[in-house]
């Protein structure tokens, strides 16, 4: 089969079983684009900003497991899908994003819409590649994906320049079935010693923690996890990007931990003896000032990533492999054991973890005629809970009053951006979402600031029929910004406050679809309820929420998990300790 | 602690500036760095030093080891190894001043590879520490210009870095 280099790359596409391209045409990727046209098997959407396109794909990736793909032009269309591509990168999602280049001749000679992709991705791609050569172009797209999937996830940029997609110039078309790299090996299996020192940890603990992150969810292996817990019987944490990996409401599940975590989970953590990390990358929002964090405790660490073990924090048992395999061994270590853990103490430490736990840190107050974030939150898990759902977020106080109040029953459920914190990120990564489960319930809950970023992807929801949920809780501020200035400048609302801001449902409704707008509690789980029954329909909900509520519990940034602020409204104000 | 790192890389266009990015990026320190192909031609031999207290040099060798192009890669100050860097140095050779220079060549044991009316021009090879005690011995209104490759480094005995 002899193909222009514009058909293999469509080719290479459907050879990886690509169902989905989110992307943005452009001089440099025309050839690609009349490739794309004739053919029907390889879908692309047509978003309407190239940012948009990589949170589109990201979405799609994070809830199905498979990587996303996005094509955009080179120049602006390569840098606007920068944001997209850092975002992936700081969660490991894999993304394959494919750039056009000015023709080769040309590459460095500032040509209309050139800029150096290579160069400006580099620190924000798990691997990159510049395409010289129509016959490395079908090789380069297969290594593209299996670096993008393989070991740690991450984002691959192929750039393409223009003359390697002729579609004057075919070659014979190979497709590599598999790839084989001498400088990439990711590894697998953990060290079986490793995780037997894991296990004598493990069984001797008097105060043991899992607290597991991201890893988990990306590497499927959630239903190991919950497995470990069901054995142990051990208390268990999750960072933002790993709710769900357990069912948030099991008992054992003690809520998120770190700056906005619960009361529960950072005592524990501050008293632990031993601390299981599980595909958790001990970053600082999770563990506050280093010096303070987890004084007491052995750690154990696993992760596929060595260069994630001991960067922060120094570490005794690291093991090395996919949490998943790591687990199922894990699972076997233990079962081969005589005695199980120790059972007296870690009866005595669920007593102390609920003693914390009554102190209901994440209790608010809903008597007042506005309505509560935390209110608004609560409502949609009343209303959805039940069927396929799947909730996506921008960042900033909404995105963790959700972290807080959805409990999250399966992994891949909470799609947001942890990270790089990219607002924006909520709406086009629904979309993605929704493309892959059409018959699935897909809530974006957001901001009135984050949604600005991104309001222009209600075009392409009504282009493609998306029927996602936009769950808007505004307060007229950047929440989290205004509740920093609050606590930490005095109440100097600098530029905070979103002065001007647009009529959401005329605008919703300006591109053909549904608003509505909230402003008392009475009514707003009518409305949702509404909203949720219009299946087929993409409805904007702007819910008017109190604008001086707070995301509690907090830890000021460069304290310790025994140093929380929680809310006023608990009797036993301020910094318990 | 200073450490000399050997990196096999692929000799991909683009690999160079990885690991330079990747140290201006996570804000590691080089003193110097030094790549050429080796006798197989698809890869590179860099020689980095850096300096880092050993949770910094672990983040190093991990970063270093995770670029997609690193193919293998050895901390040489872990155990015995031979460094040498070349040196070129123009220096201001006076009438008067031409025998002890020459004589000071011969001590470090370099050559003298040009030569005008007014000018020396030296090569030395050795340890980082010899050239400096070449700079160090001769008077600074001497020194004209000086280029340093910046140390190579193998290992002693039978242990190679390779494929």
């Amino acid at each position: 089969m002899e193909l222009s280099g514009a058909e293999i790359v469509v080719q290479a596409l459907k050879d990886e079983g690509v169902e989905y391209v989110w992307g943005y045409p452009g001089g440099a990727v025309l050839h690609i684009y009349d490739a794309l046209f004739q053919q029907g098997e390889v879908r692309h959407i047509l978003v309407r900003h190239e940012q948009a396109a990589t949170h589109a794909a990201d979405g799609y990736a994070r809830a199905t497991g498979k990587p996303g793909v996005v094509l955009v032009t080179s120049g602006p269309g390569a840098t606007n899908a920068v944001t997209g591509i850092a975002t992936a990168f700081m969660d490991s999602i894999p993304l394959v994003v494919l750039t056009g280049q000015v023709p080769t001749p040309v590459i460095g000679s500032d040509a209309f819409q050139e800029v150096d992709t290579v160069g400006i991705t580099r620190p924000c791609v798990k691997h990159n590649f510049l395409v010289r050569r129509l016959e490395d172009l079908a090789e380069t797209i297969a290594k593209a994906f299996y670096i993008a999937t393989t070991g740690r996830p991450g984002p691959v940029v192929v750039d393409i320049p223009k003359d390697v997609t002729d579609p004057s110039v075919k070659i014979p078309y190979h497709y590599p079935k598999k790839i084989e790299m001498r400088s990439y090996n990711p590894v697998d299996k953990g060290h079986l010693g490793q995780v037997k020192k894991a296990v004598d940890l493990m069984l001797a603990a008097e105060r043991p923690v899992i607290y597991t992150g991201g890893g988990v969810v990306l590497g499927d292996a959630s239903e190991q996890l919950r497995e470990l817990i069901e054995v142990t019987g051990f208390p268990v944490t999750n960072t933002l990007m790993g709710l769900g990996s357990v069912s948030g409401t099991d008992k054992r599940f003690i809520g998120m931990l770190g700056m906005h975590g619960t009361y529960e989970a950072n005592m524990a953590m501050h008293e632990t003896d031993v601390l299981i990390a599980i595909g958790a990358r001990f970053d600082d929002r999770v563990t506050g000032k280093i010096a303070h964090f987890c004084p007491n405790a052995k750690i154990v660490h696993i992760d596929v990533d060595p260069a994630s073990i001991s960067k922060t924090v120094r570490v005794d048992v690291p093991i090395v492999g996919q949490v998943k395999r790591v687990l199922k061994d894990m699972l076997k270590v233990i079962a081969e054991r005589k005695s199980g853990p120790n059972r007296e103490a870690l009866a005595q430490w669920w007593e102390r973890i609920d003693g914390w736990r009554g102190v209901q840190c994440l209790r608010y107050d809903q008597n007042g005629d506005k309505i509560k974030p935390q209110y608004a939150v609560e409502t949609l898990y009343k209303v959805t809970r039940d069927g396929e759902f799947y909730l996506t977020s921008d960042v900033g106080q909404h995105q963790m009053f959700a972290a807080q109040f959805y409990p999250f029953e399966k992994p891949r459920r909470w799609i947001n951006s942890g990270g790089l914190g990219t607002m924006g990120f909520g709406l086009p990564a629904a979309m993605g979402v929704q493309q892959a489960f059409p018959d699935a319930q897909v809530c974006c809950v957001t901001g009135e600031a984050s949604i600005l970023m991104c309001i222009q992807e209600m075009a392409t929801c009504k282009q493609y029929n998306l029927p996602v949920k936009v769950l808007l809780l505004n307060n007229g501020y950047m929440g989290m910004v205004r509740q920093w200035q609050e606590f930490f400048y005095d109440g100097r609302y600098s530029h905070s406050y979103v002065d001007a801001l647009p009529d959401f449902v005329a605008l919703t409704e300006s591109f053909g679809h549904v608003g509505m707008r909230v402003e008392k509690p009475g009514d707003l789980e009518g409305a949702m309820r509404e909203a949720f029954a219009m299946k087929d329909r993409f409805v904007f909900l702007d819910v008017v929420v109190d604008p001086a509520e707070n995301v509690y519990p907090m830890i000021e940034a460069g304290k310790g998990h025994h140093e929380m602020h929680l809310s006023p409204h608990l009797s036993s104000d301020r910094e318990l300790a | 602690m200073r450490h000399v790192i050997s990196i096999l890389l692929e000799n991909e266009s683009g690999a160079l500036s990885r690991v330079a990015g990747l140290f201006s990026a996570r804000g590691y320190n080089i003193e110097s760095l030094t790549v050429a192909p080796t006798e197989d031609r698809t890869l590179s031999r860099m020689t980095l030093v850096t300096r880092g207290d050993e949770a910094i040099i672990e983040q190093i060798t991990k970063q270093l080891n995770k670029l997609i192009d690193t193919v293998k890669l050895v901390d040489l100050s872990e155990g015995p190894h031979i460094e040498r860097e070349l040196m070129i140095i123009k220096v201001r050779a006076e009438k008067n001043m031409r025998d002890e220079l020459k004589r000071l060549s011969d001590i470090f044991r370099s050559n003298i590879v040009d030569v005008t009316d007014s000018t020396y021009t030296l090569e030395m090879t050795g340890d980082s520490d010899k050239l400096d005690a070449f700079i160090k011995v001769l008077d600074e209104d001497l020194i004209l210009e000086v280029v340093r490759s910046g140390p190579l480094g193998i290992s002693r005995g039978n242990k190679r870095l390779s494929i």
